[in-house]
């Protein structure tokens, strides 16, 4: 079972920056361009790594160490994330607890070293983030109390198995839409924050990185991948049924599904606009709310 | 004959829309008055059967409340005339914000003055609490646009706060209606009828929560049409700025439709053995009803907001009555008599004197007596009758009431009562009086205006809250105890 | 699965209206909402579906014309003739009415606990979803203060009590429900007029700016 976990991680650390590649194409074929390379972001990441790097002078270790705790971070919840039946290897109860803080303390990091330049735009960026993520952790936190109440287990291993959601009780169908919400809005997509634009007024989470470079900037484009795929893992291994085909055949499914949950993504950037920002916390507070229902209508029955 | 109580204001309120002419509409409003007076009275002679399968049935009480509003709109309706012969045709100045405003076509007034008396008929002569509803319902619709008659911004935000807050209320006690008919819900039974008859019947399987719940929504739905403390908001504002003959029926006429329906409820709790519970509550809402009005009467600028909570004030003591029970109940029965004689008394006259000086303001408006001397006596004698002060019927209801809660051993309950009605005294007497006495203001100019229309109704009306003070008869005597055994004894 | 299996999803999306009509501001948006609720509502008579009386198609079938087409017809034909759909501020905001939303489930959750039910009288979660209901209309009425949208609530009031009062329906007289609906229609339709009255003298629907009569 180790050695299963462990195969899996390195096929997750592999196959994430792919994520990124197919939510560009899923918005080129909309845009009816060809969109970029597959192995794009490969490139950028492995081009980022050879650059040398510069360093502000009123920096100090938070702003260097800020990118390798960050990314240590995600690996470390990455590791506690099941991808498809047995679980994963170092499970106990409460690890979802563990995960949510290892995510936070990741976002943390960088918000430090984004107010360790100094600047006020990385201030801004990182205000903004904190904000939200103080809005979208709740819902999070629901959802995954949801999942606990109707599976009656605490780890994650029997709550991302695919069962919750078995018991057809209807409000159950708020727990997708709330955990896809949740994860537009700390994956900085759309409709909460556009990664492609230019805008730094409108920036949230562009703008709090705008001072790494080299290397640290590829820890932390690659840490934003290995995010994406923890939460679509989350909502894969929430919604998916489980098969009972074997781990491997399991996993090649979970893999699957995370793949389609980015062309959602894609899907949703190429349709919606951004929204505009005081309107985000509305968002936030709406997917909390459903979710408030629905964990109040699951601890009813 | 109950059809026919409803049928002619109903007809005649079609045919005011029809008719272009403005005297043969007045004529048809006051023609439509006396015939449903006349109605009235001849079913004390006659007891009238029940109507519509059970749905419109008269008992002694609903007749005692359908008397009242007859008499009060017949002469709410002479007054009318008058009133509306003197308004102003098209655009004026408000004379308060010199905004520049109308009126509404007297067509839809008139109309709506009838529809108004078919709904508050439908109240009283049904003993099916869903048809009451509907009555009660009714009214509100209907008088919103009474209250707008004159169409300024004031008036807007009044009937505006009056729609609003009454819908909500009446929503309420229709929540409370089906909290009742899920109290005695039999599933062996076809239906859960809503008849006073039907559920006396079945008093026995009567679920007590549902049963409570059921009275505590109805009594401050209905409470807040009513007029009952904290739920009178709406009050003041809209009997201020409405025409002053609508205040006087909607203070001295429409509360007391609203208290019907608190009343058949607790119908239904004595029925069920639940009387205790329901009177503490009108006990509670009462007293809270007093002090309130005493606390808005004590320096009080505005004599029509004046006489506005002397309403709440007095429907506080009518729920005192029917909370404290026993002799109380037939004091308050007097007291809704000649409380609603003495209101649109007040009312039409302070709508004569509004017509003079133009002004609300107590302060403003003096010289009553110099001006108009009988008007100027009339609202002397309105004031004294409605403190309760003898000679006046008040003040034998009051004491009834107060003699039965000692009688009772109620002495907290007495004496925050006599309180109240002290403060109101004193509060009340100093803008009446005040308003009577003294120089008329240099700034009045205009005639005044006491023709037969402008003072008849105010007159009778007085007249007959001094001759119940003096004498009762005794038929009279013998509606009163029937309408309270009713309440009494819940049947 | 059955058709009364529905009733529950039914129910739920009837409590996930209350929290949209909570959260939104846009008029334009409350009243397609307050017509999906009312043609949520149609359907809830017909539950449980066993031996349908033919009074009860004819009730839901009012319903649905009344309060899914004349009532979104009526309040969006005063909100075109006023011709405004301006940022008024309400007393409570979205976030604080949404909580307020939850805590009245709570609340009914709660009493239906207390509350000896009649068994067999109330579909599983009818009672909660009715309260609720009633509960987000009384929020709208109170902390809203434009004066459409404290109709939206006055509406969204009436829809929880007609839902409590459903069950019984089957039973009892259905002319009583059909008077309702009609008093509610027409309380509507004065409240469409006395919002006309008061954008063309207040030139805004802003309940905010009553502030003349006072004590």
């Amino acid at each position: 079972m180790a050695a299963l976990s462990v195969i899996r991680l390195l096929a997750t650390l592999a196959l994430a920056p792919l994520l990124f590649s197919v939510i560009n194409r899923v918005k080129a074929a909309f845009a009816g361009r060809q969109g970029k390379r597959l192995s794009q972001p490969y490139r950028d990441l492995a081009k980022l790594a050879r650059k040398g790097a510069v360093y502000s002078q009123t920096t100090t270790w938070v702003f260097r160490a800020a990118p390798v705790v960050s990314l240590a971070a995600i690996v470390a919840a990455l590791a506690l994330v099941p991808l498809g039946p047995p679980g994963s290897a170092p499970s106990f109860t409460g690890d979802f607890i563990l995960v949510v803080y290892l995510l936070a303390l990741a976002r943390c990091a960088v918000v430090l070293a984004a107010l360790d330049t100094g600047s006020s735009f990385e201030g801004m960026g990182a205000s903004r983030e904190a904000a939200f993520s103080a809005l979208a952790e709740p819902a999070l936190f629901l959802c995954f109390l949801i999942l606990d109440a109707s599976t009656h287990r605490s780890n994650l291993g029997v709550m991302l198995s695919g069962t919750a959601l078995s018991s057809a009780a209807p409000e159950l169908a708020l727990v997708p839409i709330t955990l896809f919400i949740v994860l537009l809005a700390e994956n900085a997509r759309i409709p909460v924050d556009d990664p492609n634009t230019h805008l730094e007024l409108t920036m949230i989470h562009e703008v709090m990185i705008l001072d790494h470079c080299g290397p640290d900037l590829a820890f932390i484009q690659y840490g934003a991948a290995l995010k994406l795929w923890l939460f679509c893992a989350i909502l894969t291994g929430a919604v998916l049924p489980p098969l009972g085909r074997g781990p491997w055949l399991d996993f090649a499914l979970a893999v699957a599904g995370i793949f389609a949950c980015a062309a959602l993504v894609g899907v949703v950037e190429s349709v919606m606009a951004r929204l505009r920002l005081p309107r985000v916390p509305k968002l936030l507070a709406l997917a909390c709310s459903c979710a408030a229902i629905a964990l109040i209508l699951t601890l009813w029955r | 004959m109950l059809t026919f109580l409803l049928l002619i204001p109903l007809a005649s309120a079609a045919l005011a829309l029809a008719i272009a002419a403005d005297t043969p509409r007045r004529l048809i409003l006051v023609l439509a008055a006396l015939a449903h007076l006349s109605l009235t009275a001849l079913a004390f002679a006659v007891p009238p059967g029940p109507a519509f399968g059970g749905l419109l049935d008269l008992d002694p009480l609903g007749h005692l409340f359908l008397s009242v509003t007859s008499l009060l709109f017949l002469a709410a309706s002479v007054y009318a005339v008058g009133y509306l012969r003197a308004e102003v045709k098209g655009q004026r100045r408000d004379f308060q914000e010199g905004a520049a405003f109308s009126n509404a076509p007297e067509r839809i007034f008139t109309a709506c003055l009838l529809v108004f008396l078919t709904a508050m008929t439908l109240v009283a002569c049904t003993r099916n609490l869903g048809a009451l509803w509907v009555g009660v319902e009714g009214t509100t619709l209907a008088s919103a646009p009474l209250i707008y008659f004159h169409r300024h911004r004031r008036s807007l935000e009044a009937t505006w706060k009056y729609l609003l807050i009454c819908s909500v209320g009446i929503a309420l006690a229709l929540l409370g209606n089906i909290l009742l008919s899920v109290a005695f819900y039999d599933p062996a039974q076809a239906s859960t009828s809503m008849n006073l008859a039907d559920l006396a019947a079945k008093a026995g399987i009567a679920r007590t929560p549902w049963l409570k719940a059921a009275f505590i929504c109805i009594l401050v739905g209905y409470g807040v049409k009513m007029g009952l403390a904290p739920m009178h908001n709406w009050l003041p504002d809209a009997h201020s700025q409405s025409p002053s003959l609508v205040s006087a029926l909607l203070s001295g006429a429409l509360l007391n439709c609203a208290f019907l329906g608190i009343l058949r409820t607790h119908q239904i709790c004595v029925l069920t053995g639940l009387a205790s519970f329901s009177q503490e509550l009108l006990v509670i809402f009462g007293l809270i009803s007093m002090v309130t009005a005493a606390a808005f009467i004590v320096g009080q600028g505005d004599y029509k907001r004046l006489l506005a909570y002397s309403s709440v004030e007095h429907m506080g003591i009518l729920a005192l009555s029917v909370g404290v029970g026993g002799g109380a109940v037939f004091g308050g029965m007097l007291h809704l008599v000649c409380h609603s004689l003495a209101k649109a008394m007040l009312f039409l006259v302070s709508g004569n004197i509004l017509a003079l000086y133009r002004t609300r303001s107590c302060y403003d408006a003096r010289g009553v007596a110099r001006a108009m001397p009988v008007t100027a006596a009339l609202w002397t004698a309105g004031f004294l009758a409605i403190v309760g002060s003898p000679p006046f019927g008040l003040f034998v209801s009051e004491l009834t009431i107060l003699a039965a809660m000692i009688r009772q051993g109620d002495t907290a309950v007495a004496c925050a009562y006599l309180a109240c009605l002290g403060i109101i005294f004193v509060g009340m007497s100093v803008p009446v009086l005040r308003m009577v006495q003294g120089p008329m203001p240099p700034a009045v100019t205009g005639k005044a205006r006491e023709d037969f229309f402008s003072v008849g109704p105010p007159l009778a009306l007085g007249a007959l809250v001094l001759t119940l003070g003096l004498f009762l008869p005794e038929a009279l005597i013998q509606t009163l105890t029937q309408a309270a055994g009713v309440v009494i004894r819940g049947l | 699965m059955t058709v009364a299996a529905l009733f529950e999803p039914l129910m739920i999306a009837l409590i996930l209206t209350n929290l949209a009509l909570l959260v939104t501001s846009r008029t334009g948006v409350l009243i397609r909402l307050i017509a999906l609720q009312g043609a949520l509502l149609a359907f809830a008579p017909l539950f449980p579906v066993a031996n349908l009386p033919a009074h009860l198609a004819l009730l839901c079938l009012a319903v649905f014309t009344i309060k899914a087409v004349a009532f979104p017809y009526l309040l969006s034909r005063t909100l075109r003739r006023i011709d405004a759909d301006s940022r008024i501020e309400p007393y409570l905001g979205g976030g604080l009415s949404a909580a307020a939303g939850i805590g009245g489930l709570l609340f009914s959750l709660w009493l239906e606990n207390r509350l000896p039910v009649p068994p067999g009288l109330f579909a599983p979660l009818l009672f909660p979803a009715a309260l609720t209901t009633i509960f987000t209309g009384l929020i709208l009425v109170v902390t809203r203060k434009n004066a459409l949208t404290q109709v939206i609530g006055y509406l969204a009031a009436e829809n929880g009590i007609f839902l409590f009062g459903a069950p019984l329906s089957r039973q009892g007289s259905v002319w009583l429900e059909l008077s309702i609906l009609l008093d509610v229609f027409v309380g509507v339709f004065v409240m469409g007029i006395a919002i006309h009255h008061i954008n063309k003298t207040f030139e805004s629907i802003d309940v905010g700016r009553f502030c003349t009569l006072r004590d």
